[in-house]
């Protein structure tokens, strides 16, 4: 689940303890669900394409580009793969940016996004409670409470909360343990 | 302690060439197809191109040759991408085929980044692909030289790229016959801080006042007819006015340039007949 608030920040839902919040480029990262051995090549692959852009060019990558190249090859071999991808970072050219690419392979710029078997059940949740222009503390309390929220409902996930907010400086990790979780009704 | 070749030996050895093959040095270092290459473009037509604070302006001097030909025919300014804008100097044929080569390369980055190719990128490649030329035995270097502009994000960038491959940034530049008293006039405007408006003019007077210079030098003839009919001026631009795209200069303004230049080709030559 991922959420823009300008700056540029997204953070995404673990499956237990492992880090799907994948590095592609230091102000790009992206959330991939479905297949792990699919979305962890993809994702490398994309990478390694940004990393080579970057040093003919000497700047630092687009997400858009990175975008690009997932939507590429998410699209090229839909058949093979199951792949969901949110696609988020920060460039000096359009600031804060998420995009997401579904299964099929389309790529659409959101101003924020969620993904992944829990995210169903929070469309709701995040369509009443989202508004833009939210400060950092906002989003960031925001993708905590959905995710909160989506692993509560959700039978296949759960455990810890990984967020990541990228700035112009960087990005910040942070993990959220099993027992520090927002607590929601849970009739 | 060496020894001097006997006269017998001169008799049997052949004169060396270096200058048959591009893969080949000569003693002293150099690559005389590659210079050769750039004699094509030092002959040819002149181009200019100035970089102003709000895009790039094109200003190409056309040769008609025969009149029997069409108008506007072999153009020299080209659109690599809609916002890449590109003049050239040399073989014409050798030029387009650059062209092909560079639309290929514009739109393969569209497919596979989402976004237009940046000019810088866009001048690496074609510098790439030209310097490749100049390194093998079987091929020739391209006999022309090309100027590429574009304005992107409000910042507006020019490169040219000359037979041996070398890519360079440019205020100003001009390539082609006249390139000499081309670039001395352009060395006299303050191009950073005009706008592509005032630049046309500019370089439509250059054009067709070093031009008409130093067609009537060559030619020893002062009729107006000729001075009018010898060449026809092709004028782009790319930057804020038209909004990123690279286009020709709108009839209007190019019917101003003109007047603009005439005018002051009319007032140089009063100024002349005083001196004589």
């Amino acid at each position: 689940m991922a959420y823009d608030f300008g700056l540029g920040i997204r953070a995404y839902i673990a499956n237990r303890v492992t880090d799907k919040l994948t590095r592609v480029s230091d102000h790009i990262y992206c959330c991939r669900s479905g297949s792990a051995a699919d979305t962890q090549a993809v994702s490398d692959i994309v990478a390694y394409h940004l990393d080579f852009q970057q040093s003919e060019t000497q700047e630092a990558p687009l997400v858009k580009t990175a975008a690009n190249l997932f939507r590429q090859m998410c699209y090229r071999y839909r058949d093979q793969l199951s792949a969901g991808i949110l696609c988020a970072g920060w460039d000096k050219k359009e600031g804060g940016q998420v995009y997401s690419i579904p299964l099929g392979g389309m790529l659409i710029r959101q101003p924020f996004s969620i993904g992944g078997s829990g995210s169903s059940y929070i469309y709701g949740y995040v369509d009443s409670v989202f508004k833009p222009g939210m400060s950092r503390q906002e989003c960031e309390k925001f993708v905590e409470n959905s995710l909160a929220l989506a692993m509560m409902r959700d039978g296949s996930s759960g455990g810890v909360i990984r967020t990541a907010v990228i700035t112009e400086k960087g990005v910040e990790r942070k993990v959220i343990l099993g027992d520090k979780l927002p607590k929601f009704f849970e009739g | 302690m060496y020894y001097k070749p006997r006269d017998h030996d001169f008799a049997v050895s052949l004169v060396q060439v270096y200058d048959l093959s591009a893969s080949q040095f000569s003693p002293d270092g150099r690559v005389f197809q590659v210079e050769y290459a750039i004699k094509a473009v030092e002959n040819s037509s002149t181009a200019i191109a100035i970089r102003g604070k709000d895009g790039v302006v094109f200003a190409v001097e056309n040769l008609i040759l025969s009149k029997l030909y069409e108008k506007g025919t072999n153009k020299r300014i080209h659109n690599l991408d809609s916002h890449i804008g590109m003049a050239m100097a040399g073989l014409l044929s050798d030029g387009r085929s650059l062209v092909d080569v560079a639309r290929t390369e514009a739109s393969n980055y569209r497919m596979d980044y989402g976004s237009s190719i940046p000019l810088k990128t866009m001048a690496d490649r074609m510098s790439m692909y030209m310097h490749a030329y100049t390194l093998y035995s079987a091929v020739r270097p391209y006999g022309c030289s090309i100027v590429i502009g574009s304005y992107e994000d409000g910042n507006p960038q020019m490169y040219m790229v000359d037979p041996s491959g070398v890519a360079m940034g440019y205020y100003g530049i001009a390539i082609g016959k006249a390139r000499q008293a081309a670039k001395t006039e352009i060395e006299k405007l303050k191009m950073t801080e005009m706008t592509c408006r005032e630049l046309v003019k500019e370089a439509a007077k250059m054009l067709v006042e070093i031009l008409t210079l130093a067609f009537l030098f060559v030619i020893h003839v002062v009729h107006d007819e000729v001075k009018d009919k010898a060449f026809e001026l092709e004028l782009s631009w790319v930057g804020e006015m038209t909004g990123g795209k690279h286009e020709r200069v709108p009839d209007d303004l190019r019917a101003e340039a003109e007047k603009y230049a005439k005018e002051a080709l009319a007032e140089s030559d009063e100024s002349e007949d005083e001196d004589m």
